[in-house]
């Protein structure tokens, strides 16, 4: 267990430090000069020249990469190029947003997406597993900013249940952050419900015709209890691995949604950077979701150890 | 627990949930959607429109300000002199004024303010204003007198802009965060990409103002903005996203659609130095095949001005140059045949976000495919546009609309991005510099739009409008935008 726990630690290292230099690359060679953008087509050169000066962007490539990578060591992400604000105090702003936005979404298509697979694969070609796929299917099939539209225009301006969006922050009323963010959440939680109820009834169904299921069926058990009893936990390898890949998009790829909700979340805060040329942002929001996904990442491995014990004596091998 | 009282407290604590909704706004407050959000609030420090659009006139003023129809009007300074030779100003200051901090207002502050925007580490995106400027010293305290380098007709409108408002030396590096000015509302507060708040400054010294609370919240999706108005969550759109949806709220009781103008001159700006644009005859063409009336009525949905220079339409000293090169196919191919391009050519037209450029850019090749010039469009954003077609002039054609105000002068200078490199305008332009009486400027002015207009410089195709969204019971918004602002001062709920 501990050799294989290290392996994944030292494989979490280089993949922040391969990151990192591929970000820093990436955005240095991407057109669009931070100063000018900043000042407009109508500052004069001089200006602009102070202001770059100002923001360090003279220096040399080697001299600005390793100038960033040894703030970063000291947990110093930089002081935002067009807001003159830390980074760090930018992005946990918005991770006040984003990740109860992530996890109440995953709540929710956790809640109904694993019921309805789990129902399917028990009525395994029944007129009513046809029924639930194909819904999974449109489900999955909505785009959600058109799904999260629908809602707006339901809850919001036909019957006005909900604001129409933004977001109500937390110490301002703790019921206000969240009834800002159930309608973005279910948006969101949809296609990921269906996509869950998929897998969550394929791997079923693949462990139904599986030996133990049907010892447990000779021992007494009808085929439900059997899945419900050995079944249920065994299908649910794939299922953690969608959820962890699921969650990794729900934190930073949620853009969409937050446009349709105008909800200040992670996602548009970067696109925004990028847009502005605010490298310093992009940066270090960037470096900040690659450590969150990477490290989710790492969880899920070693879930899948503790779920999976061939794993954890493969490690000690 | 049973089950019952589960129920119970989720029903209650939905219930809790549902009551928090029902606040409606008191009606001295008003709720404003802007589409972006501006980087920070210091208007001397930056281009960004969303910054005026928050903080002009509202947090900062100048010694002047421009009125809804781009007329300079007093403000902080409350009046003026000026010599007869057209060099000296005299400003008398507003007298017991204090900025939002409680610091006194006085001449010092003037000086300070534009020493810093003339000085060598100046990051003001408009330093240009000052450069005219020779000396500015204080008279006494409510005193300042200017000498300026050449007679300027436009000096008093431009200390009016947002790049030259007046900041207190106290509080002036911290404007980008917190703004301190002297304007009728406060800085209050700013949750980063959801709202911004400013509330009515008790101590303003002014015309009485209406609102006490003024929300600008960002939203940039268009159907979100539909749907934010109707539901009522947004009082009102300055600047609406969606010109195609104005309909939705034009027959609709609830809403006041004000339609008006900007200063954007909306131009197919053309390399005058790439081939063969750098040939007459080849502009002479485009303009012969550009129909304004189509690209007007299918990029913005019919609302804008037809222009035929660059040149306001709502200027004084417009002069209508639309029929230089009327719509005319067979004159167009004929021009390009005798240019040596009988069988078109190709280039390409790069487009940068906005949506008059994109869809107009989608018209523009259809328009000139009609003479055998095929475009490839290539949309690109706009910090790659300030780099490409900005900074190094690699393009052919692009869509964009000019914002600053009588911005003429640019065709001045041959290494602007159009590169149009002519002697005679600039001769035309240092004479416009220097005449400052009005029937002088208005008969150079009218020459100079001629001169553009017959040169083709450009293909010149509307002026941008101004598409505001109002709850129907406000009253006091601006309808035009000769500056980059939202006015709240004369803003009020009428019912």
């Amino acid at each position: 267990m501990l050799v294989f726990f290290i392996r994944r630690l030292i494989g979490f290292a280089l993949t922040l430090f391969v990151a990192a230099l591929a970000i820093f690359l990436l955005l240095d060679i991407l057109p669009g000069d931070p100063a000018r953008f900043i000042l407009g087509i109508n500052a004069d050169e001089q200006s602009v020249n102070v202001l770059r000066e100002q923001m360090g962007l003279n220096l040399p490539l080697w001299q600005r990469f390793f100038n960033w990578i040894s703030s970063l060591l000291v947990g110093d992400f930089g002081l935002s190029f067009s807001q003159n604000l830390p980074v760090l105090d930018l992005i946990i702003e918005r991770v006040f947003v984003s990740f109860p936005l992530a996890i109440f979404a995953m709540l929710i298509s956790v809640f109904i997406g694993l019921p309805i697979g789990i129902i399917a694969a028990m009525r395994h070609g029944k007129a009513s597993d046809s029924v639930l796929m194909t819904l999974a299917q449109i489900g999955i099939a909505i785009p959600n900013f058109w799904f999260g539209m629908l809602l707006v225009l339901v809850f919001s301006v036909m019957i006005s249940w909900f604001p129409t969006g933004g977001f109500i922050y937390w110490n301002e009323s703790f019921f206000g952050a969240i009834k800002s963010l159930i309608l973005p959440s279910i948006a969101l939680a949809l296609p990921q419900a269906a996509i869950l109820a998929r897998v969550m009834r394929t791997a079923l169904v693949d462990v139904a015709s599986a030996d133990y299921i049907r010892t447990a069926q000779a021992k007494g058990l009808t085929k439900g209890q059997a899945i419900l009893r050995h079944g249920v936990q065994n299908a649910f390898l794939p299922v953690l691995t969608i959820l962890g890949l699921q969650f990794a998009f729900l934190i930073a790829g949620t853009i969409i949604v937050e446009n349709v909700f105008y909800l200040p979340g992670l996602g548009k805060l970067i696109f925004i950077a990028i847009s502005e040329r605010d490298l310093v942002l992009v940066r270090g929001a960037l470096i900040i979701l690659i450590i969150v996904v990477t490290f989710t990442m790492l969880v899920v491995d070693l879930l899948y150890a503790l779920v999976d014990p061939r794993l954890r004596s493969r490690g000690k091998a | 627990m049973h089950l019952h009282h589960l129920k119970k407290i989720f029903l209650s604590l939905v219930l809790v949930v549902f009551s928090l909704s029902n606040v409606y706004a008191q009606s001295s407050e008003i709720k404003l959607g802007i589409v972006l959000e501006p980087p920070h609030l210091d208007p001397t420090a930056g281009a960004a429109a969303a910054i005026d659009e928050v903080v002009y006139a509202n947090v900062f003023e100048g010694l002047t300000r421009i009125d809804e129809n781009g007329a300079v009007l007093p403000s902080l300074a409350t009046n003026w002199e000026i010599s007869s030779d057209n060099l000296s100003y005299t400003f008398f200051l507003k007298e017991n004024v204090t900025f939002h901090d409680g610091e006194k207002f006085d001449s010092s502050d003037v000086l300070f303010t534009f020493d810093r925007a003339m000085s060598e580490d100046s990051v003001n995106a408009q330093k240009g204003i000052f450069a005219v400027i020779e000396e500015a010293r204080a008279v006494d305290e409510y005193t300042i007198a200017i000498q300026l380098k050449r007679p300027s007709g436009d000096f008093l409108f431009n200390i009016g802009r947002g790049d030259a408002v007046i900041v207190s030396k106290k509080s002036a590096n911290a404007n980008k965060t917190n703004p301190i000015g002297t304007g009728p509302f406060r800085f209050s507060s700013w949750n980063k990409g959801s709202k911004l708040v400013l509330e009515a400054f008790d101590n303003y010294v002014g015309d009485p103002i209406s609102l006490t609370k003024a929300s600008f919240i960002f939203i940039s999706d268009p159907n979100t903005a539909i749907a934010a108005m109707l539901a009522g969550d947004i009082d009102g759109f300055p600047i609406f996203p969606a010109p195609e949806s104005m309909d939705i709220f034009a027959n609709d009781d609830r809403f006041n659609v004000v339609i008006g103008t900007t200063e954007g001159e909306t131009i197919l700006a053309t390399n005058n130095k790439a081939t063969p644009f750098n040939n007459l005859k080849v502009r002479q063409a485009i303009a012969h095949t550009i129909d304004r009336k189509a690209i007007i009525d299918g990029a913005m949905f019919g609302y804008g001005t037809p222009i035929g220079s660059h040149f306001a339409p709502h200027n004084p000293y417009y002069i209508d140059k639309v029929n230089t090169y009327p719509l005319d196919l067979e004159k167009a191919k004929q021009l390009l045949a005798e240019a040596g391009y009988e069988n078109g050519f190709k280039a390409t037209l790069k487009l940068p976000p906005p949506p008059y450029a994109r869809r107009g850019g989608q018209i523009i090749a259809s328009q000139l495919r009609q003479i055998g010039i095929e475009l490839e469009l290539i949309n690109i954003e706009w910090a790659q546009w300030i780099e490409d077609v900005f900074t190094k002039k690699n393009y052919d054609l692009t869509i964009v609309s000019h914002v600053e105000p009588f911005d003429i002068g640019i065709y001045a200078n041959p290494d602007y991005y159009f590169q149009f490199d002519n002697e005679d305008f600039r001769a035309i332009m240092v004479q416009l510099e220097n005449t400052t009486n009005d029937d002088g400027r208005r008969a150079l002015a009218y020459y100079a739009q001629d001169f553009l207009a017959r040169h083709a410089v450009n293909g010149y195709l509307f002026q941008l409008a101004k598409t505001g969204v109002w709850n129907a019971n406000i009253d006091g918004m601006w309808a035009n935008a000769p500056v980059e602002g939202n006015d709240l001062s004369q803003m009020k709920w009428v019912k």
